[in-house]
């Protein structure tokens, strides 16, 4: 699983049935710090994410156990919403850094 | 399956009712010798781990295979906590 930031929507007339009724988000991997990581990743979520939200998304085939993916053609789904991120060292919310707020590393 | 220490957690309030009380634990990858390599990772927790313990965890869809019958969605999970490790010949 990875933690990632939502940052986008995708709309899609098109597409396979069973992904119809599918909410498609972009998701950008971060950090436990808060960091961005390279590349995005389309992801459908099953748990009502917002936008700018710090999410954990679960890939691969694990993908189609979440909720209501079952037998659909998925390979990344966001299956949480993080409230709290928690190092050894610094505490990094969840909420603080959706409001653009840079989380203080070490 | 890959060696890990535990660095963290993250706590979800709202996510997938087949995730609910399982742990979430950010593991840091490490070599056998214990030095760091590669990203951290979330994992989900099968054996109840603590802070700073060196685990190992598995990963794919066999991931899920610790919590049947029940269908979890993860791609990770923490299967054993590790007591030694011996490396050509030296023992960590």
């Amino acid at each position: 699983m990875i933690l990632a930031r939502v940052v986008g929507t995708i709309v899609a007339t098109r597409k396979d049935p069973r992904l119809e009724g599918s909410k498609l988000l972009i998701i950008k991997p971060v950090s436990p710090e808060g960091k961005d990581e390279a590349g995005y990743v389309i992801s459908v979520d099953t748990v009502s994410a917002g936008n700018r939200e710090l999410v954990i998304a679960v890939s691969g085939s694990s993908a189609r156990m979440a909720e209501g993916c079952k037998d659909k053609p998925v390979d990344s789904a966001i299956v949480g919403i993080v409230d709290t991120v928690s190092l050894d060292e610094p505490l990094v919310s969840a909420s603080t850094e959706a409001n653009g707020t840079k989380a203080k590393s070490k | 399956m890959t060696l890990g220490r535990v660095v963290g957690c993250v706590w979800a309030t709202m996510k997938s009712p087949a995730l609910e009380a399982q742990r979430l634990m950010i593991v840091q990858p490490i070599r056998p010798d214990g030095s760091a390599t590669g990203k951290q990772l979330i994992c989900l927790d099968a054996v109840g781990v603590g802070a700073g313990e060196i685990i190992y965890y598995c990963g794919g869809k066999e991931a899920s295979f610790p919590f049947r019958p029940a269908e979890v969605p993860t791609d990770r999970t923490i299967v054993a906590i590790v007591d030694e490790i011996s490396s050509q010949g030296s023992v960590c």
